[in-house]
C-alpha cells in the first residue's frame, strides 16, 4: 500500500544507541561525596556546591509521593546521575564529535535550526555539547548559553533566580534535582526585547542507568518576548532511567513567553519533571506540551499568576500506550485581582496505557473577577486502556468565573466503518481518528513536533490490530 | 461482454439477534439505475449495509459477487477500494480532520496513486460549486456542525471525487428539502454514466421523477417481493406498501 512520506519515519530514529562512551561517569548512588565530585567536575564556585549538598539533605528527609502512580522501582543507588559527553560545549556542529553530532542530525536538530529558529542548544547526557544563537539577538542584549556557563559568567542573575521559582524543598525530586542538576539552557531576554523565532533546546541521555536533571532558567524582562521550544528523547534500555529536571520561567510585567515542549522519551524512563512560572502584571504564559514517551510521567507545569491581568494558557496531550502510565495536568494559582487561565487538555491511551489528568485551579480571594476555564478529554482506543480526570478546583473569590468540561470516550465502530467504506484499513481510519483529535493541540505545536507527533501517532497504532 | 456489476443471491443477514434480509436477490448491470423501495424495518439500509459488509451485520447465507468476484466476506475497505460506494444515512462526524484531507487520503486509497494536490483542489472546487457547497467547507472538519442537508450533499461530494462503479444511495434523499434533493440529483446525473451503476434506496419518488431509474425493487419482510419499472414507484407513491403486504401472506 502506498503510503505518504509523513508516515515512513520509524522510531528507530530515536532509538539508536550510540556506544556508552563518556569522558567521566559518575558511580551510582548519592552521597555528599558524589554530590562533592560533580561540583568539581563542573569546577563550580562554593555556593553552588554547599547548595547542592543541602538540597541532598533535603532529599534525604522528604518522603515520596504517597499518591499517583507507583515509581518503587527507581533505585537510586542504581542510577548515575552524572554523565559528562566526551565532548566541550561548541558554538559549530563541525567540533561536535561525530556520533553525538549523527544523533542530532538523525533527529533533525541542526537541519531545524538553519530553517526556522534563532538559536539551538543541544544536550547530550549530562552537559550540553551545543550552543549557538542569531548574531542579531545577542547585539540586543539576548543571552543563551547553558546552565554552567551562566552560573559562572551571570552568578548575580542566576543567584537571584536559580530555584527561587521552585524551592528545592517542594518536592522529594526537586531537592533531588538542586543536588544533582546538570546541564540546560539559561535565557535571558532584556526589557522590550521581541524575539520573533522561537529559541530550541535538545536533550538526549544516551547512557543506560542514567539519570537526567537539566535545569532551564528563563527569564522574560518587562515587554519582552519569546518563544522557547524543548525537546526531549532517549534509546530504550532495559534499565530503568530517570528524568528529573527543572523549568524555571521568570515573565515580567507585559511579557510574553511560550514554552513548547515533545517529551519523547523511551518506555524505560521515569519522567518526573518540574515545570513552573511566574507571570508579571499583564503578563502571558502560554504552555504547549506533548507527552508521548516514559514508562510513568509526573508532570504538572504550573502557572503562578501574580500580577494583575496576568494570563495563562495552558494546551496539552498525552499518548499512553502498552506499559506506560502517564500522570500529567496543569497546575494554576490566581493571585491576582482579573487574571485568567484556559487549560485545554486531551489524552489518548492504547493498549492498557493509563492517561490521568491531574490538576489544580486555585483562584485566591484576592484574585477578583478572574477567570478559570478547563476542558479535558479522554480518547480510549480500547477495553483495557484507562482514563481518568483528577481535577481540584479551589475558588475563593465569589467574583471569580470558572467553568471545567470532562468528556471521556472511545473510537466509535460506526465512525471506522464510515472511514473503512471510503477505502481506509482500520489501522488508518483509527488513526485518522486519532489524528483528528489530537489536532486542535497539534496545530499549537512547532510544525516538525507536529509532524513527529503525527508520525508517533501513526507509529503508535500500526500494527495495533491483529 | 459481461456487462454484469452486483449479484446478490439468496441473502439472509441479521442484525442486533434479528433476521432481517431472508432470501434477497438482486443482479445490477453496468449502466443502469436501481431503486429500492420498502416499508421502515423491511431490510433496505440492511441490505446496503450488508454489501459492503459492515460487522454489525451478520450473513448468515447467500453470496455477493461484484465484478466477478465474491465479495461477500470481505473487508469494508476492500470493497470500497473494489469500487463500491455507499452514501450514508446518517453520515459520522469526524472532528479535527479536514474535508480536503480527508478526501484527498480517501482518493489516494481508493486509486491506490498519489493525489495530485493542485488538480486535486480544482476538481474538488469544481464538484462543491455544482453541488451549492460554500467552498469554506473544505478546510471544516468533516461533518461537524454540517446540517442534514449539508452532511448529504458532501456525500454526493465524496461520491463524485472518488467515483466508484457502484454507487448506493441509502437514503440520501431523506430529509432534503425541494431544492437540495434537486442538487442531490444533479449530483447523481454528473456521476452516472455506461460503466457504472447506481442503487438508491429511498421512502419517496421526489428524487426518481429526474433520474429515470431502471427498475423499481419492492422490499418487504426482508425480501424483493416485486420489480417493475418507474410506474411502480408512482403506484407505490399512490397506494403505499399495504397491496404487497397482503400478497406475501
Amino acid at each position: 500500500m502506498a503510503k505518504t512520506k509523513i508516515e515512513d519515519i520509524n522510531r528507530n530514529i530515536y532509538d539508536i544507541k550510540n556506544e556508552d562512551e563518556y569522558e567521566f561517569k559518575i558511580e551510582k548512588g548519592l552521597t555528599p561525596d558524589i554530590i562533592k565530585e560533580i561540583s568539581k567536575q563542573k569546577n563550580e564556585p562554593d555556593w553552588m556546591r554547599d547548595f547542592r549538598l543541602k538540597a541532598l539533605e533535603i532529599y534525604n528527609k522528604l518522603e515520596l509521593p504517597t499518591w499517583g502512580p507507583d515509581i518503587s522501582e527507581l533505585n537510586m543507588n542504581d542510577i548515575a546521575t552524572y554523565v559528562k559527553p566526551k565532548s566541550k560545549l561548541n558554538s559549530s556542529w563541525d567540533d561536535v564529535p561525530e556520533d553525538i553530532k549523527n544523533t542530532f542530525d538523525k533527529l533533525g536538530i541542526p537541519e531545524a535550526e538553519k530553517e526556522s529558529l534563532a538559536g539551538v542548544g543541544a544536550q547530550y547526557d549530562s552537559e550540553v555539547v551545543y550552543h549557538s544563537m542569531k548574531e542579531e539577538l545577542i547585539k540586543q542584549g539576548v543571552i543563551y548559553t547553558d546552565m554552567e556557563t551562566a552560573v559562572k559568567k551571570y552568578p548575580g542573575i542566576v543567584k537571584e533566580h536559580f530555584m527561587k521559582c521552585v524551592p528545592i524543598y517542594d518536592h522529594k525530586f526537586v531537592a533531588l534535582h538542586g543536588a544533582v542538576w546538570s546541564g540546560g539552557s539559561f535565557v535571558y531576554v532584556p526589557e522590550g526585547v521581541k524575539v520573533d523565532i522561537p529559541l530550541q533546546s535538545y536533550f538526549r541521555l544516551n547512557s543506560p542507568e542514567a539519570g537526567q536533571f537539566e535545569h532551564t532558567l528563563i527569564i522574560v524582562n518587562e515587554g519582552a518576548s519569546l518563544h522557547f521550544i524543548e525537546g526531549c528523547s532517549a534509546p530504550k534500555y532495559n534499565k530503568v532511567n530517570l528524568h528529573a529536571g527543572c523549568v524555571e520561567l521568570y515573565v515580567k510585567d507585559n511579557a510574553h513567553l511560550r514554552y513548547s515542549t515533545i517529551e519523547n522519551w523511551s518506555k524505560n524512563m521515569l519522567n518526573l519533571n518540574t515545570k513552573k512560572a511566574l507571570v508579571g502584571k499583564n503578563a502571558s504564559m502560554e504552555w504547549v506540551s506533548g507527552s508521548f514517551g516514559s514508562k510513568v510521567s509526573m508532570l504538572y507545569p504550573m502557572s503562578i499568576l501574580n500580577g494583575e491581568g496576568a494570563k495563562t494558557e495552558f494546551t496539552g496531550i498525552s499518548f499512553a500506550g502498552k506499559g506506560q502510565n502517564l500522570d500529567n495536568g496543569f497546575k494554576v494559582v490566581h493571585n491576582a485581582p482579573n487574571t485568567s487561565s484556559v487549560v485545554n487538555s486531551k489524552s489518548i491511551s492504547k493498549d492498557g496505557g493509563k492517561c490521568t489528568y491531574r490538576a489544580l485551579t486555585r483562584i485566591n480571594k484576592q484574585a477578583k473577577k478572574s477567570k478559570g476555564m478547563v476542558s479535558c478529554e479522554s480518547l480510549m482506543l480500547d477495553d483495557i486502556s484507562i482514563s481518568d480526570t483528577i481535577p481540584v478546583n479551589d475558588v475563593r473569590t465569589e467574583t471569580a468565573e470558572f467553568s471545567h468540561e470532562a468528556k471521556i470516550g472511545k473510537i466509535s465502530d460506526k465512525a471506522i466503518f464510515y472511514l473503512m467504506s471510503r477505502g481506509m484499513s482500520e489501522e488508518d481510519a483509527k488513526a485518522m481518528i486519532v489524528r483528528g483529535f489530537a489536532y486542535p493541540i497539534s496545530k499549537e505545536l512547532p510544525v516538525e513536533y507536529a509532524v513527529e507527533m503525527n508520525n508517533l501517532i501513526n507509529l503508535e497504532l500500526e500494527g495495533a490490530i491483529g | 461482454m459481461n456487462s454484469n456489476l452486483l449479484e446478490i443471491n439468496d441473502l439472509y443477514v441479521k442484525a442486533e439477534e434479528k433476521e432481517i434480509l431472508k432470501g434477497m436477490n438482486l443482479k445490477i448491470n453496468k449502466g443502469e439505475i436501481h431503486v429500492i423501495m420498502g416499508p421502515n424495518g423491511s431490510g433496505k439500509s440492511t441490505t446496503a449495509n450488508a454489501i459492503l459488509n459492515n460487522p454489525s451485520y451478520i450473513k448468515t447465507n447467500g453470496t455477493i459477487t461484484f465484478d466477478g468476484e465474491n465479495i461477500t466476506n470481505s473487508k469494508t475497505d476492500e470493497i470500497a477500494r473494489k469500487g463500491i460506494f455507499m452514501s450514508f444515512q446518517l453520515p459520522e462526524e469526524i472532528p479535527g480532520v479536514s474535508v480536503t484531507n480527508f478526501l484527498k487520503y480517501a482518493k489516494n486509497k481508493v486509486t491506490g496513486k498519489p493525489v495530485k494536490i493542485f488538480e486535486f483542489k480544482n476538481e474538488l472546487k469544481k464538484y462543491m460549486q455544482e453541488l451549492n457547497i460554500n467552498p469554506s467547507y473544505m478546510e471544516r472538519s468533516l461533518n461537524v456542525g454540517f446540517s442534514g442537508g449539508e452532511k448529504k450533499k458532501n456525500e454526493i461530494l465524496q461520491l463524485l471525487v472518488l467515483n466508484p462503479k457502484l454507487a448506493i444511495l441509502d437514503e440520501t434523499d431523506s430529509g432534503l428539502d425541494v431544492d437540495a434533493i434537486k442538487t442531490v440529483s444533479k449530483g447523481i446525473e454528473m456521476f452516472k454514466n455506461k460503466k457504472n451503476a447506481v442503487l438508491i434506496i429511498t421512502h419517496n419518488t421526489k428524487i426518481l421523477s429526474n433520474l429515470k431509474p431502471d427498475y423499481v425493487h419492492i422490499l418487504v419482510d426482508g425480501k424483493i417481493v416485486k420489480t417493475g419499472t418507474y410506474e411502480l414507484a408512482k403506484e407505490i407513491e399512490e397506494n403505499g406498501y399495504s397491496k404487497y403486504r397482503i400478497e406475501k401472506k
